[in-house]
């Protein structure tokens, strides 16, 4: 008989508790921050795929809606709460978690403390602006063009994801810089790095959506200044526009850079390369909103070029990183004694949904890119802009190549923070999803491209504009975006299953997949984390695209607009 | 190699657009010049208080028009084939699109500016001109046409 002393309850307690814990990546606080921004994404993607879906229903003539409910509105949820709500909360929680595995293995007090601040604070502007849009008081769209003018509540809403973001953002900061002044003589860990560079361009871009929204939309939606100056507004928010569709990418590249390698077992091809891409995504993301406003009055060509330019520079950090992930996968391949040209490809690991999803999103990133370019190009963006060329494009870029990879990340991500295994059931299930995904992008993303060229406008209900025939013929092609639309939507339903099924697997552990460089990390310079440097050419860079236009607005103002609500 | 062959791509692509842009006039739309208007004032404000086309030489119009939720003013016009339209549109409301399908015409309308593109219809039919950018609970019905004998 052992006898025991009276402490021995709590010791086999803890004891279980280390049981279940060795299963556990994090400790429980820790995991339990990823997870709710996890949590809460997967489901702003179900109420916007139901809005998605009714609305490529409406547009292809197959149902009307109930007279409460309006396409705009739909459209307005749909954009919201897929491209803002969707992507931020999912790349603030993927981003914190690897933040948390790299920098060593939990959290600081201070991180964490932000962390949950930041998804407060996101979480209330979600639910208001949620329902601003259900009241049918924010019909404006996610763009909220002005001189639309939606409930002040609504741009409050905007307010506190933005700036709960930023609260996230410095979570991550800080660790990164505790991180730096314990090591000081140690490269740091690649996925940490990226995760800051993204928070940076996030926090520098921002600043512009949350000057118009602040300084702008909120003083004329109460009604305390008269008149918003659009052309103003529209520069501001496409200062912030595009770097935003590199907020939804860079966590992306993250995956592809440091995540897949490990999936396929391979090694990261360079440190150094995949931090120059990162810095190159940094300087050129910002100075380049100009191309979104390519048909705009206001701005002069000269400048509207400058911005093109530098616009394409983004060609260089892409090339270089379908150059390293490619070779990475080819050295993997060889090492397991591929031959030929192409006899590496047969060596991915084609039936594991961790690389398969993020792989076809790859993929689709090729075709996208190039329409990118075109929407890019001056004078070709006159051919497709607001048709729904445009939509096409994005819904392969962030809808397929970013969406795909996220979901990949799932797989792996849900039970390595809940201490389970994925089952071979979960990984055919999640590959079925991501084929489901593929079809319903091809039935949708493809007529909407073709159809576009024609000139069929985006964000428009349905209409035959008088029966026209150009108009008529457009329709087969809106028919087949509402069949990708359905399947598509049975993609989102199949992938929420999967996240619920996920957490009913068997428990045990799940390594959170970091890559290796193949290279000494001693080759990367210095410089790259000599931040100064980074952050003042970005500033050099927005100066150089922005003083001269921007200060001749604000010197030489247009009459301003009052108010309007036309829905 | 690869890289140096992309950089060099990128480089002469840049010039092509750059050069269609300055040396061949294809610029985008825009105003050059600030011409801006007070969105409250546009249907006073010549020559947008009377809208239409206005012929400036041979086969050569300016076409002044207001695009307002939900309609494009005038209604209709009328132009000979081979006829170059310079076309001037601002709006008294909110910002609206302006795009011929089937052409190059394309751009924003923003209030407060007036914006400025050129076409040369060289074939006759019927064009239909249509708001691309959502402007409100009727933007699928904004629409209007030119015909082109």
């Amino acid at each position: 008989m052992i006898l025991r002393e009276p402490y021995m309850p709590v010791e086999t307690k803890s004891l279980a508790d280390t049981v279940f814990t060795k299963d556990l990546t994090f400790e429980r606080t820790d995991a339990a921050l990823s997870l709710a921004h996890i949590f809460f994404a997967f489901a702003a993607l179900l109420l916007g795929g139901v809005a998605g879906v009714l609305q490529g229903l409406v547009r292809g003539g197959m149902i009307e809606l109930p007279l409460s409910i309006g396409y705009y509105q739909l459209l307005t949820a749909h954009g919201v709460l897929m491209a803002l709500v969707f992507t931020t909360f999912f790349i603030i929680g993927f981003m914190y978690s690897g933040i948390t595995k790299t920098l060593g293995g939990k959290l600081l007090p201070l991180s964490r403390k932000l962390g949950w601040s930041g998804f407060v604070l996101m979480a209330a502007g979600t639910v208001i602006a949620t329902v601003c849009i259900l009241l049918n008081q924010a019909t404006v769209l996610y763009t909220f063009y002005a001189p639309m003018k939606a409930s002040p509540y609504f741009y409050i809403a905007l307010a506190l994801l933005v700036v709960g973001s930023w609260l996230s953002g410095f979570g991550m900061f800080y660790s990164y810089k505790q991180w730096r002044k314990t090591n000081p003589s140690k490269l740091s860990p690649l996925f940490a790095f990226m995760a800051v560079v993204t928070m940076l361009m996030w926090l520098i871009a921002t600043l512009g959506v949350a000057a118009t929204v602040l300084v702008q939309f909120i003083p004329w939606s109460f009604g305390w200044v008269e008149t918003i100056d659009v052309m103003v507004s529209r520069t501001l928010f496409w200062y912030f526009g595009h770097p935003l569709v590199y907020f939804w990418l860079l966590p992306a590249y993250i995956c592809w850079y440091v995540i897949i390698p490990k999936i396929i077992g391979g090694k990261i091809f360079s440190d150094s390369l995949a931090r120059l891409s990162f810095l190159l995504l940094l300087l050129f993301s910002i100075p380049v909103g100009f191309h979104h406003q390519l048909m705009e009055p206001g701005i002069p060509s000269v400048w509207k070029y400058i911005q093109v330019v530098l616009t394409f520079m983004v060609v260089v950090p892409s090339l270089m990183t379908a150059f390293s992930l490619f070779a990475s996968f080819e050295t993997f391949g060889r090492s397991k004694g591929a031959k030929g040209l192409f006899g590496w490809v047969k060596f991915l690991p084609w039936k594991d949904v961790r690389f398969f999803a993020p792989f076809m999103g790859m993929l689709i990133f090729i075709p996208a890119g190039a329409g990118g370019i075109i929407n890019a190009s001056n004078q070709m963006n006159g051919v497709v802009h607001n048709t729904l060329w445009v939509t096409g494009h994005f819904h392969l870029t962030v809808a397929t190549s970013v969406a795909m990879t996220f979901f990949g990340i799932t797989y792996w991500l849900i039970p390595a923070m809940t201490g389970r295994v994925l089952t071979p059931r979960m990984n055919r299930l999640g590959i079925i999803q991501s084929i489901i995904w593929l079809v319903g992008m091809f039935f949708m993303s493809g007529p909407m491209h073709a159809v576009g060229l024609l000139g069929s406008p985006r964000r428009t209900a349905y209409t035959t504009y008088s029966d026209n025939a150009a108009a008529v013929g457009w329709m087969p092609y809106h028919v087949a975006m509402a069949v990708g639309g359905m399947i598509l939507f049975v993609g989102v339903v199949l992938m929420i299953y999967n996240i619920v099924a996920m957490l009913n697997m068997p428990k045990g552990h799940t390594e959170y997949p970091i890559g290796e460089t193949a290279e000494a990390p001693e080759n990367t310079p210095k410089l790259f984390e000599r931040w100064s440097v980074w952050i003042g050419l970005v500033i050099v860079l927005i100066l150089i695209a922005y003083a001269i236009p921007f200060a001749d607005m604000l010197q030489n103002p247009a009459p301003g607009s009052k108010p309007f609500v036309t829905w | 190699m690869w890289l140096t062959f992309g950089l060099v791509m990128l480089g002469v692509f840049l010039l092509v657009l750059g050069i269609g842009t300055f040396a061949r006039g294809m610029a985008p739309p825009t105003s050059e010049h600030h011409h801006s208007i007070d969105p409250e004032k546009v249907m006073e404000t010549p020559p947008f208080d009377k809208p239409g086309l206005e012929k400036i030489g041979d086969n050569e119009y300016n076409a002044y028009m207001v695009a307002l939720a939900f309609g494009f003013n005038p209604e209709k016009m009328e132009v000979p084939a081979g006829a170059t339209i310079h076309f001037q549109v601002t709006s008294p409301d909110v910002v609206h699109g302006f795009q011929i399908p089937g052409t190059n015409v394309n751009m924003m309308v923003v209030p407060g500016q007036v914006n400025h593109l050129s076409h040369t219809f060289k074939k006759p039919g019927e064009y239909l001109i249509i708001c691309n950018e959502y402007c409100g609970v009727g933007h699928q019905f904004m629409a209007t046409t030119i015909i082109v004998k």
